[in-house]
């Protein structure tokens, strides 16, 4: 599905109705999902990028922010060839669009899987050389003077033999109407003229974050609006069975009761008394086929399905016979648990159906895939369904799912007025859509040497491919499901890996951050890390060794280890873990410094990132997703754990569903390893490189190897 | 919320609102040195009548219960998490949110060390971050790593950015990490 982009994107240009210059980007996308089958409307006005008389550029952006910096770094791009200011630059969010907006990566306008500078790398910036090239031969034109003797800076074009210059704005009318460039007139810049791209350019989006100002999803108020608290039956697949509706209207503000299929909303004119309503309401519930589901159960049925064969990813060489013939065996299984995303914003969806029309407005991932699926159940045509895309509260995956959207259009379809559906925590949490449970069985021999001459993997699990993007889920393989698993970094002669799909009874399954690498990084540099304690080699000597034919991935690893001091003696108790990948086009090593106490418990004192993301957009931006990607896999290593009991999710909020805090954050320190390659994705690769790195470390200090996350410190108790 | 129905209106519910809870009552509340009238129940928390009643949506929710700090507001310049104070409780004391935070010298120093550091991702805690930064600054203007750790372990972020809160609060205060 990743394929890399190296199409070029079809540009158009013309007028704006109000004057000024516009480009139309339309890139070419191999194929579509049932949800963009249809041809977009013929006309939009809004184009992909809009210079006006003022010179001030519109990027309409077809991506979302939620924290990734991606409203920076999108603009920064276009902003470099088009040779303008970043404060010249405004950004709107983009209706939903599969035709104008598709990202050419996942085939449909969609933030996600580290795509969004990996897919408009090269169609932004020659968007922005397409602009500037007409722009200087608008200019050109007026002076009577060759394009080639101009030049532009900062949204003016400069004719430097005369010392005459013209702002953008007073050129956009004329360049509208001249001719599209042919390719061989509109040249990319030299990536060491750059005068933008590799800078830390500051946040557009930040300003706003620390006044208050920045509207969420959440934060949208539309006149007449009314607030909905929800409760949905506590076991997947339920319906309501009885609701004193009465009771719940005597709460104060309450203003109407709605059962839909799955759930109940109490409609108030404020959350407090909506949630009141709803516990007034004493809703009992009909819980359906799954109200006997185990967490244990679930495990066993992972446990028994993966003792068959699944579905060949990969196989070179003869692994079968070349493990028979070995010196030494391993083999281990590994296990990864349900996870939730708990983004600090929860679910949230404002809507108003009407006759005619239905209006959402809510932080979404996946646009068109609302747009589509609420099409379907109001019966309205696409068209006639607007979606306000917001600023998201954290993604991590959870919103690239329209349940939440198809839920508050189902309740808002018996409400007369514009309502505000609002999850409570404990409703995001039991009804999130989870990161899928893993469970990974590995066998490998290595000679006499300790070099690894077999490897076999195969992963079990559900497949969310098979229900999200039926089109890539051929021949019973799903591709994230082995990502990361079927190419190993390392030089394995004989490898097989295969998938095998097993479905949990009652539990939606949905993507997360990394889920793919974050799941199998961890699988394959622990399993690694066991090779080298076997082989009783140093882990990162072990790495090196099987590294030769893979000069980044090398290159990291050596970086990381060298900034972490590896090897250098540490206090008793103290150990130190390596990682290292490649995933989302980007390479990464990281190394943690932890202490494991007398009692098990962990402290993680420092990690340590290095990274070659080929060419980086914004240091300052890569930085930070380390920081937090890291903290995030940190998080999901140590408490994230999401376990059925009757059908039930057990956890609800952060006390039983726990996150990092300040006072337990470890030193993190990014190297990045310049690089000339188109860059790499980054939302999602530090949060899978952290784990293994943690286990290896764990496994250094105390000889306990952890096969099952998240970290079960009472295995670790007296270890030290 | 003028011109709203009362609740016994729209519901049909004649007998509605009876007990302690269930009584009218309007309270006055000055926010950010506004006073407002709002009519709701004694227990209601401060966030949801800030955010849906006087719409004002720069303080959070994050999890109701006092966990996660999103919320967080100035009550008498003490740190309060707004989703678990009723209404109720503030009387005549003088409320601070994210939106007036700026006009203090703690919060104004803070919101530019925010954006020198470029702390937040999706800054949706971000609100809860600075209000609890402001309220440490101004009881402990040069405060340690161990002070920050206690004034701020209250306040969850999913996106990771606590090494650079953690820099951007001993930038406004002129202080340095241990």
């Amino acid at each position: 599905m990743l394929d890399r982009l190296d199409r070029r994107g079809f540009l158009k240009v013309g007028s704006a109705l109000s004057g000024g210059l516009v480009l139309k980007l339309t890139v070419p996308i191999a194929f579509r999902p049932p949800w963009a089958a249809e041809a977009g409307p013929s006309f939009n006005p809004n184009a992909f990028i809009r210079i006006d008389r003022q010179g001030v550029v519109t990027l309409v952006i077809p991506m979302v922010e939620m924290g990734q910096g991606t409203y920076t770094a999108l603009p920064m791009l276009l902003a470099e060839e088009l040779e303008v200011g970043l404060d010249r630059v405004r950004l709107e969010h983009a209706p939903p669009d599969d035709v104008q907006y598709a990202n050419p990566m996942l085939h449909f306008q969609a933030t996600g899987m580290s795509s969004s500078i990996r897919a408009f790398w090269t169609p932004l910036r020659q968007a922005g050389a397409v602009g500037r090239t007409l722009l200087i031969s608008a200019a050109a034109n007026r002076w009577g003077v060759g394009p080639r003797t101009c030049r532009a800076q900062q949204g003016v074009v400069l004719h430097s033999p005369s010392g005459r210059g013209l702002p953008y704005g007073e050129l956009v009318d004329a360049a509208a109407k001249l001719p599209i460039p042919t390719t061989d007139t509109v040249m990319l810049k030299d990536p060491k003229d750059f005068t933008l791209i590799g800078t830390s350019a500051k946040r557009l989006d930040a300003p706003d974050k620390v006044n208050g100002r920045a509207q969420f999803g959440i934060d949208v108020r539309v006149t007449n609006m009314k607030i909905a608290a929800i409760a949905i039956s506590p076991v997947f697949g339920g319906k309501p069975k009885s609701v004193n509706e009465t009771a719940a209207l005597a709460v104060k503000g309450v203003r109407q009761v709605v059962r839909i299929d799955n759930a109940v909303a109490v409609i108030a004119d404020h959350m407090w008394a909506a949630q009141k309503g709803l516990i007034a309401a004493v809703i009992q519930w009909d819980d359906g086929p799954h109200a006997t589901v185990n967490s244990s159960d679930i495990i066993h049925q992972l446990d028994e399905a993966s003792k068959q064969p699944g579905v060949v990813a990969r196989n070179e060489g003869d692994a079968k016979k070349a493990l028979a013939g070995a010196a030494q065996r391993i083999d281990a299984i590994y296990q990864m648990p349900f996870l939730a995303h708990a983004a600090m914003e929860p679910m949230n969806c404002t809507v108003h159906v009407r006759k005619d029309g239905c209006d959402l407005w809510v932080g979404t991932q996946v646009p068109t895939r609302t747009q589509s699926l609420i099409s379907e159940i109001t019966g309205l045509p696409k068209e006639a369904v607007k979606i306000h895309n917001q600023l998201l509260g954290g993604g991590f995956g959870r919103r690239l799912e329209a349940d939440g959207s198809v839920l508050a259009v189902k309740i808002a379809q018996q409400v007369d007025g514009p309502v505000k559906v609002i999850w409570s925590r404990e409703e995001d949490i039991q009804h999130d859509m989870y990161r899928p449970y893993y469970y990974d069985r590995l066998s490998a021999g290595l000679d006499a040497s300790g070099k690894p001459i077999a490897w076999t993997h195969r992963v079990s699990g559900s497949s969310i491919y098979a229900r999200y993007l039926p089109q890539i889920f051929t021949n019973g393989l799903d591709r994230d499901a082995v990502e990361g698993a079927a190419e190993p970094p390392y030089d394995l002669p004989n490898i097989h890996v295969d998938y095998v799909r097993v479905e949990p009874p009652g539990v939606p399954t949905a993507f997360w951050r990394g889920v793919g690498p974050t799941h199998n990084i961890f699988v394959v540099e622990s399993f690694i890390d066991e090779l080298a304690a076997a082989a009783k080699q140093d882990p990162v000597a072990y790495r090196k060794a099987l590294l030769g034919h893979n000069p980044r991935a090398l290159r990291v690893l050596e970086v990381a280890t060298e900034k972490a001091g590896w090897g250098r003696p540490l206090p008793a108790g103290q150990g130190r873990g390596v990682s290292v990948q490649f995933a989302f086009d980007t390479y990464l090593s990281q190394v943690v410094e932890l202490e494991v106490a007398f009692d098990g418990a962990i402290r993680v004192h420092r990690i340590v990132c290095a990274v070659d993301c080929g060419v980086a957009i914004n240091p300052d931006t890569i930085a930070a997703q380390v920081e937090g990607g890291a903290l995030f896999g940190l998080t999901a290593a140590l408490y994230g754990n999401i376990t059925l009991k009757n059908g039930r999710v057990e956890q609800s909020n952060f006390h039983d569903y726990p996150s990092i805090r300040i006072n337990q954050a470890p030193r993190i320190e990014t190297y990045l390893v310049k690089g000339a390659a188109s860059p790499g994705g980054f939302g999602e690769a530090p949060t899978a490189a952290v784990a293994p790195a943690v286990t290896n470390a764990i496994f250094a200090v105390t000889g306990k190897r952890i096969r099952t996350l998240p970290i079960d410190i009472s295995l670790l108790k007296s270890a030290v | 919320m003028k011109g709203r129905r009362k609740p016994e209106c729209s519901t049909g519910v004649t007998k509605a609102n009876s007990g302690p809870r269930g009584a009218h009552m309007a309270f006055t509340i000055k926010v950010n040195e506004t006073a407002h009238s709002v009519d709701v129940d004694a227990d209601t928390p401060l966030l949801w009548v800030l955010r849906d009643v006087l719409g004002m949506y720069g303080t959070k929710f994050g999890c109701g219960i006092a966990l996660c700090g999103a919320c967080a507001v100035h009550v008498d310049g003490v740190p309060m998490r707004s989703c678990v104070t009723p209404i109720g409780s503030i009387g005549d004391k003088a409320i601070t949110t994210i939106e007036a935070v700026g006009k203090t010298p703690q919060g104004k120093a803070l919101q530019q060390a925010w954006l020198d550091l470029e702390v937040v991702q999706c800054g949706y805690c971000q609100s809860g971050q600075i209000m609890s930064a402001a309220a440490l600054l101004t009881n402990k203007p040069k405060p340690s790593d161990a002070d920050i750790d206690e004034a701020m372990s209250g306040n969850i972020c999913r996106c990771g950015t606590y090494q650079r809160i953690r820099a951007a609060i001993h930038r406004a205060a002129g202080t340095k990490e241990d």
